[in-house]
């Protein structure tokens, strides 16, 4: 079987810090891939090397084209790597004004994707929008309002609409439920998982909160200090950790 | 004044600015043509008039200005306001060329917000002042960005901003600067003409773009494919008032409306004053002509 | 074989109390044949729940072999135990765990959603799990999170027995259960058994545990003697 995106020795340096060192590991179609650690752990810095927003020092990072395999996207030219990024690859912003334009209604944000990609039946990509609409629980009625006039919870799920409208085979997600309120959270982390379900997504998930993973993720990375230090099956690594600091982490959730 | 070789000098240099800047925006004029639509920065130098009165366009006219050259001034289609007024003066003072009124007499036109109606030819520049070069700006303000944009022509966007407009207003209430496709590559605002001239972008004249405070020039050689952008279900409607000119009966011009007392009365009057004025030297009337109304 | 546990041995490492290793099991043998069930017993803390954990691949094995169907799952990797766990092997917890909001009857649905049996017929056989061990339907459209600890744990069941698996994994089936609740589940395991399914059940319920189980295995037996 084929990774869908095969990672290796991904390292990144600010100056004399590490950002990430010498990450390795392969994703596979329908997998789910949650990546923990604490503020300043690499995942981030991670996550955007992956996502091609920044280019890593050293290592490869091989995607499944359609059309041609396993590409490295760092050194691919940018004009495909820009193309991948708007039809087979997403990237949810933990923070909602970061993956939307603000002064663009819901349904033209929605749209952008589609339209980006060729669409130019206004009836056709207005029906696509008030369809991914419902699909993240928006009323059609508010397909003209801006971002703005939408809750945190809402602003959250729209950008996921506009992210997935095109169907991608990779979502990146940056701490996609943090600022909500925890029964926001839970709604959005159910529409998530039904989504990634029902469209077969493969996810990389960045988060420190525990619980995320463990509903969302099929697996886990734990970083710390640049450098993953445990990964496995998400239940085996959060119940039976096997590294001091997977320890610790685990050891530090609140019970409820 | 006369100089030793008899010609006539002024203490300025041809046409205000000194040649080695001439030279420079030439260059910029001559890469412009050679990739239609595509924005080529410019040093753009202090001109003696406040941005947005066509700085722009005075430093193109200026780098393609001869002392044979015929220039006309024309400003949201009139001979006579301000605006075109003192640019007219302005070569007139600085570059001793002959200026007209007539459209078909002119080598050189600079333009602000409008065509000629008259149809140009290829022995004709025609200019334009140009106050936002950038037809992405709307929605994505990082220059960085929009310049990637048009070097990867990404241009989904432009269909957003045109997408907004139907869902906001029912149709594409997007009535001038009316965003096109030149030669099926770069994405390019046409300046703020009506978008009843947009058609006719695809003309025999040379077209020339100056943005003087954001330092751009871009250009339409003659005869290069210009299509506005459209959606299939709302395709491009070069629409107008639905009247003829009440000056010259022409119903095939773009018209401005003017309000003529404090009742509400108003007449349509074509913008193109030349092209009005010839019309009814040739004998056209309309509505409100004095000699219909006598 | 079915489940088959060979010198399988397990320490944790507490690295955070001085880096503490506590061996909790040494040379654990087991073979499950289809159709078989075998009980584990032994006293509490003797590593029962741990060999059932390592046997369903969510506690690490520090050595040995353990092969379920054709995976040794303590060698594999987490695609591989995931795609065991979808069609090979259930594992039925004491507790339930789900994501809040979502309907009962999906909650039951789900792992034949997962091996894509399609929607309709999933929900049927759900409805008739449900029904089964009278769960009201009045319940079904709402979230299990709500419901009591007996109603959750006779919806965990239904659960783990929608989708027929190969091999189970039982962890106190009938704790918490009335009478007729606990004869329920009891057939429930009679029919997985009768279509060849092996076991491996945890039962504190003597009585239940002699009517299922053909063997039992006393944990304690691969409990290393521990220094005090």
């Amino acid at each position: 079987m084929t990774p869908l995106l095969s990672v290796k020795n991904v390292t990144k340096m600010y100056g004399d810090r590490i950002g990430c060192a010498d990450v390795s590991f392969d994703l596979y179609p329908g997998e789910v891939m949650g990546i923990v650690g604490e503020s300043g752990s690499g995942k981030s810095t991670l996550l955007a090397a992956l996502a091609g927003h920044h280019a890593p020092d050293r290592g490869e990072v091989h995607f499944d084209t359609r059309a041609e395999g396993l590409r490295d996207t760092l050194t691919m030219r940018e004009p495909e790597r820009r193309m991948l990024a708007r039809t087979d690859w997403a990237f949810v912003h933990q923070n909602p004004r970061d993956g939307l334009r603000m002064s663009v209604s819901a349904g033209g944000n929605v749209g952008e994707r589609l339209m980006a990609v060729g669409a130019r039946n206004y009836g056709d990509i207005r029906d696509t929008a008030t369809d991914w609409l419902g699909r993240v629980e928006i009323n059609a009625d508010r397909i003209d309002d801006r971002p703005r006039a939408f809750s945190g919870g809402m602003q959250q799920r729209l950008q996921i609409a506009r992210n997935l409208v095109t169907g991608p085979r990779l979502v990146f997600m940056d701490e996609p439920t943090g600022g909500l309120d925890v029964s926001v959270q839970a709604r959005l982390l159910d529409l998530l998982r039904g989504l990634v379900r029902e469209m077969g997504l493969s996810a990389i998930i960045v988060t420190h909160d525990l619980a995320v993973v463990r509903l969302l993720a099929d697996r886990l990375m734990v970083m710390k200090s640049g450098h993953v230090v445990e990964s496995g099956l998400t239940d085996q690594v959060l119940d039976d950790p096997q590294h001091g600091y997977t320890q610790l982490l685990v050891s530090s959730v609140l019970q409820v | 004044m006369t100089d030793q070789t008899g010609a006539t000098t002024s203490d300025y240099n041809f046409a205000y600015l000194d040649e080695q800047t001439k030279r420079m925006i030439r260059r910029a004029l001559l890469k412009a043509v050679a990739i239609p639509g595509y924005q080529v920065p410019f040093a753009s130098r202090e001109m003696p008039m406040p941005y947005g009165w066509g700085t722009g366009g005075v430093q193109v006219s200026a780098a393609c200005l001869t002392p044979d050259d015929t220039f006309k001034v024309i400003d949201q289609g009139a001979d006579d306001t301000t605006n075109a007024v003192s640019i007219r003066k302005f070569f007139e003072k600085t570059a001793d060329v002959e200026t007209t009124e007539h459209t078909q007499d002119a080598t050189i036109i600079q333009t602000r917000h409008r065509i000629p109606e008259a149809p140009l030819t290829e022995d004709q520049i025609l200019v334009y002042q140009v106050p936002i070069p950038e037809p992405l700006r709307f929605l994505e303000p990082r220059e960085t960005e929009t310049r990637k944009m048009h070097a990867l022509e990404e241009y989904g966007l432009m269909h957003v901003k045109l997408y907004e407009d139907i869902a906001r207003h029912g149709h594409i209430a997007t009535s001038y600067a009316y965003p096109v496709k030149v030669e099926g590559r770069y994405v390019m605002d046409p300046s703020p003409i009506p978008k009843f001239d947009n058609p006719k972008l695809e003309m025999a004249a040379i077209q020339l773009f100056g943005a003087g405070r954001e330092q751009r020039i871009y250009a339409i050689p003659p005869y290069t494919q210009v299509v506005s952008l459209d959606f299939e279900d709302h395709p491009f409607d070069p629409s107008k008032a639905d009247a003829p000119c009440d000056l010259c009966g022409a119903d095939h011009t773009y018209l401005d409306e003017v309000i003529i007392d404090d009742a509400g009365g108003r007449m349509f009057v074509c913008s193109d004053t030349d092209y009005c004025a010839g019309r009814q030297a040739q004998g056209h009337r309309g509505r409100l002509s004095p000699e219909a109304a006598e | 074989m079915m489940i088959r546990i060979e010198n399988v041995s397990k320490t944790f490492t507490l690295h955070n109390q001085g880096g503490a290793v506590i061996e909790v099991m040494r040379d654990a043998n087991l073979t499950v044949g289809a159709g078989e069930c075998v009980a584990l017993t032994g006293s509490s803390g003797a590593g029962k729940s741990t060999l059932m954990r390592m046997i369903y691949g969510n506690y690490l094995a520090a050595s040995g072999r353990i092969v379920v169907g054709e995976v040794d799952v303590a060698r594999a990797e987490p695609r591989e135990i995931l795609e065991l766990r979808r069609h090979t092997l259930g594992y039925v917890s004491q507790f339930l765990r789900v994501v809040p909001r979502v309907p009962t009857l999906d909650v039951v649905a789900e792992p034949l959603r997962a091996v894509g049996v399609p929607g309709n017929a999933a929900r049927a056989r759900a409805e008739e799990l449900l029904a089964r061990l009278n769960i009201p339907e009045t319940l079904w459209g709402l979230s299990p999170t709500t419901f009591s600890g007996g109603e959750q744990q006779r919806v965990n069941i239904a659960r783990g027995f929608a989708h027929e698996y190969p091999a189970m994994l039982l962890d106190e089936p009938t704790a918490s259960l009335d009478a007729v609740n606990r004869a329920t589940v009891l057939s429930l395991i009679e029919e997985a058994k009768a279509r060849g399914a092996a076991i491996v059940g945890i039962f504190h319920d003597e009585a239940a545990r002699d009517r299922v189980a053909d063997r039992q295995i006393d944990v304690s037996n691969f409990t290393p003697a521990r220094v005090a």
